[in-house]
């Protein structure tokens, strides 16, 4: 085994499948967490409403698969996944981690503000069942920039050279 | 196709035929009520709140037992039984139920009484509980606790702290009391609360024994019995038993009539008409002999309405068109497969008065939208697979859910379509079962191209049909503009912004930053290139001149018509936003593969196989789950916030009609009914 020194290339890279899943997935899990608690108060008070409610929780939980896609593509692109990693300069590894920071930094924070808004949203499945439609919009809205930032960091990683 | 045209139809009959025609427009459920007339000298209204109440009353006394029976002989329900609906019932069969309603309903008083009674006798069985506890530390005690004591001597019952030793009881009243002759004290138990203490006394010495226990801390028991702790225990011990066996014995009683079940469902629907009907009838003004009853109804049903009503009774039936200031209820009709998208119409907002309906257009796009965000054949085969069986196994859900399920049925089959064309077949599963089980790398070519392999054309794609998308929106608006008369409208807030934008889409695409995009070079003859220059600018200063028409000071008028060409990043933005029709495809499909290589991965065995199975079938449970959320998530949103906002306000009332507003039955004519 060779000196880790003599392929930073790749280390770099694996740093930034390892951003781009840790983050995103840390965003959605605290999104996620948010709203879960909102949805599990609306259930003690009408059990009923469980199906709309856990929809609304699970909004916020895609950060978390734009995240494990980025990581994916990345893992792939540079060979990990079907063993035989290749060699990679350290300019090109430090393009491939500035290519998934962007679905790392917005996944985290984009996913705890939808977190919130689900929370918010849940009031109003609460109070008013039949405004589902609208309130599942509001978190959707936050979720947009969760959407940009993965195109770019999936067109990044797919369009650096190895 | 659009919403239906109202009329308001009024019909001035006899009183004495009131009830049959309420009961006639209610069975029809046609039409909505909506009076006009005040009360007056001589129409006056009926006062009907107390008949009304009183139905309302008997209708929930019969949910109260239909929750009875609920809580002690559940139905069985499977899961998917809030698809299932309302129960159809015969009318015949429903006649003779209400007939019998004296008896269901003194069932039903049974029923909560028999109910109310157990939970008394729960209450009363906590009680007996709670005292048997307090009893427990007395219970070496064998003379009664209130026990008075003999002429010379008396006992004395109470608790110390917790810990208190005898030595440190007598030591206390050694020292309070020094001129004390005799004592005894004994200790009947003791835990983590309090030691429990009996002691006895000369009588005369009582008051100053019991000052120096006190300023130990002695308390006497909370709860004196006038019997021995023993004997006292059983008492209650043989109460309970009495309890319980009463509370199995109602039980019984309960599930002996769980076959009331459906007889109080019916009576209930029963009482819960009636209750709308004398709603209405309280609102109906009424002179000596005739009354007015009025409302809207859509234009097509009103014929039904004339032979129903008007030729069975005496009476005048009015049929006037809307006035200026009329705001009617919202009908829409649209065709088999544009109504089922009607619902999501619904949950954003119905036409207001004179708006255009865009079901129809929204139904096309919505089911394109959905199937490319999805985008895996076996995942649209097992949505609109699910959704058919549903639809067939379930003929009596509600129309709304009817409508829902059969939308996504649609939207399966688009995906499945888009599946084929992007060669995703739940991921890449064909191409990791070959490799792993057979050696041998088997893929299923894409119809039109693999997202995955060509991310940046399929992007192009995206954004182009989000541009035809927003476009028919824009149409949309001119439509209205047209059709309202408004041809100076139309002409700067429709022609001059399609100029601007098809020039500046005209202009960008020879650009090399577009060639970069898209991967190949478009080179248009001079004379395009020129059309394209001319239209953006006609566009540009036209909006600028135009925009800000309504005022009358130029400048300010320039300066809204800036502001309004800013517009333009609008429109970008709506455009970008389409790249979620790419990014969520992708998700899809790369999550996809993701699970296809972590079941692949134990290899070829048959503990391999089994890994296979498992992870293969949870895995795309979930995947399908949450990108099927997304997708429909997404989707709403492109029509809701692009689409709708390039023409459609909204605000419209959704039509309620009079009529039989069940919760747990249908109706079903009988033949002779219609």
């Amino acid at each position: 085994m060779e000196s880790i020194w003599n392929n930073l290339g790749l280390v770099y890279a694996l740093l930034g499948a390892a951003v781009a899943v840790l983050l995103a997935g840390a965003g959605s899990a605290i999104g996620v967490g948010i709203a879960g608690q909102a949805a599990a108060g609306v259930v003690t008070e009408d059990p009923g409403k469980f199906g709309k409610v856990l929809v609304m929780q699970l909004l916020p939980g895609t950060q978390g698969l734009y995240g494990l896609l980025v990581g994916f593509i990345t893992l792939s692109k540079i060979g990990l996944l079907g063993g035989g990693a290749v060699q990679i300069e350290p300019h090109t590894g430090l393009m491939i981690f500035a290519a998934c920071l962007p679905i790392g930094i917005v996944g985290l924070i984009s996913g705890k503000y939808q977190g919130q808004t689900s929370a918010a949203s849940i009031g109003i499945v609460a109070k008013k069942p039949d405004q589902f439609g609208k309130a599942m919009l509001f978190p959707a809205m936050v979720e947009t920039y969760a959407i940009l930032a993965l195109l770019i960091s999936f067109l990044a990683v797919n369009g650096v050279q190895i | 196709m659009a919403v239906m045209q109202m009329q308001r139809v009024s019909i001035c009959a006899l009183k004495k035929d009131r009830k049959a025609i309420l009961e006639e427009l209610q069975r029809m459920g046609i039409m909505e009520i909506s009076q006009l007339i005040e009360e007056d000298e001589s129409f006056r209204k009926m006062d009907t709140v107390n008949a009304r109440q009183s139905f309302e009353k008997s209708a929930r006394l019969a949910d109260q037992a239909l929750a009875v029976l609920d809580q002690h002989v559940p139905e069985k329900r499977s899961l998917l039984s809030g698809l299932e609906g309302k129960k159809p019932v015969d009318q015949e069969q429903f006649r003779k139920v209400v007939a019998d309603k004296e008896t269901i309903m003194s069932e039903a008083k049974d029923l909560v009484e028999l109910n109310r009674e157990i939970a008394e006798s729960k209450a009363h069985i906590l009680k007996l509980e709670n005292q048997i506890e307090s009893l427990k530390p007395w219970m070496a005690l064998d003379v009664p606790m209130n026990c008075e004591g003999t002429a010379q001597v008396t006992m004395l019952l109470g608790t110390m702290a917790p810990g208190t030793t005898l030595e440190a009881v007598y030591t206390l009243i050694a020292e309070h009391a020094p001129e004390v002759e005799a004592v005894d004290v004994r200790m009947l138990a003791d835990d983590k609360d309090a030691v429990y203490l009996v002691i006895f006394c000369f009588r005369r010495e009582e008051g100053n024994i019991q000052d120096a226990l006190r300023a130990g801390g002695f308390a006497k028991p909370s709860q004196v019995v006038n019997k021995i702790p023993g004997i006292a225990r059983a008492d209650f011990e043989a109460e309970k038993g009495q309890l319980n066996h009463r509370i199995a014995e109602i039980r019984t009683k309960i599930e002996g009539k769980a076959s009331l079940r459906e007889g109080l469902e019916m009576v209930s629907d029963y009482f819960r008409v009636r209750a709308d009907k004398y709603g209405i009838l309280g609102t109906l003004p009424q002179s000596q002999r005739t009354f007015i009853i009025s409302g809207y109804a859509a234009k097509a049903f009103v014929p039904e309405i004339e032979k129903a009503v008007g030729d069975r009774f005496d009476c005048i039936i009015d049929i006037e068109e809307l006035k200026e200031d009329e705001e009617p209820p919202v009908i829409l009709r649209n065709n088999h497969f544009s109504s089922s998208v009607e619902g999501v119409l619904e949950s954003y907002a119905l036409p207001h008065k004179g708006e255009f309906d865009p079901t129809t257009w929204m139904s096309f796009f919505y089911v394109f939208f959905f199937g490319m965000m999805l985008s895996d054949a076996a995942y649209g085969a097992i949505l609109a697979a699910a959704c058919f069986v549903i639809l067939k196994k379930f003929p009596h859900m509600s129309e709304g859910m009817r409508g829902s399920v059969r939308m996504f049925m649609y939207c399966g089959i688009s995906t499945l379509i888009w599946g084929i064309l992007f060669g995703g077949y739940f991921g890449n599963v064909v191409e990791v079962v070959s490799q792993t089980f057979f050696g041998k790398q088997v893929a299923i070519p894409p119809l039109w191209f693999a997202p995955l392999d060509n991310p940046m054309k399929l992007l192009v794609y995206s954004l182009a049909f989000g541009l035809v998308h927003l476009f028919v929106g824009l149409g949309i608006k001119g439509y209205m503009l047209i059709r309202d008369g408004k041809v100076l409208d139309f002409f700067c807030d429709v022609i001059l912004w399609y100029a601007l934008l098809i020039g500046l889409i005209l202009l960008l695409m020879p650009t090399d930053i577009f060639a970069s995009i898209a991967q190949t070079e478009i080179v248009f003859p001079p004379a395009v290139n020129l059309l394209a220059k001319a239209l953006a600018m006609i566009g540009a200063v036209g909006l600028v001149l135009m925009s800000g028409r309504d005022n009358k000071n130029l400048l300010l008028r320039l300066a809204f018509g800036a502001y309004d060409l800013y517009n333009v990043t609008g429109w970008l933005s709506d455009v970008l936003s389409y790249s979620r029709l790419l990014a969520l495809g992708l998700a899809t499909g790369v999550i996809a593969s993701v699970i296809n290589q972590m079941a692949g991965m134990a290899g070829k065995s048959v503990m391999g196989a089994i890994m296979f199975v498992v992870i293969f079938v949870v895995g795309h449970t979930l995947n399908l789950a949450i990108n099927l959320l997304g997708a429909y998530v997404h989707t709403n949103r492109l029509q809701f916030v692009e689409f709708f906002g390039k023409f459609y306000e909204g605000g419209g009332r959704a039509f309620e009609p009079f009529r039989s507003d069940t919760k747990y039955v249908t109706i079903q004519e009988s033949e002779e009914g219609k």
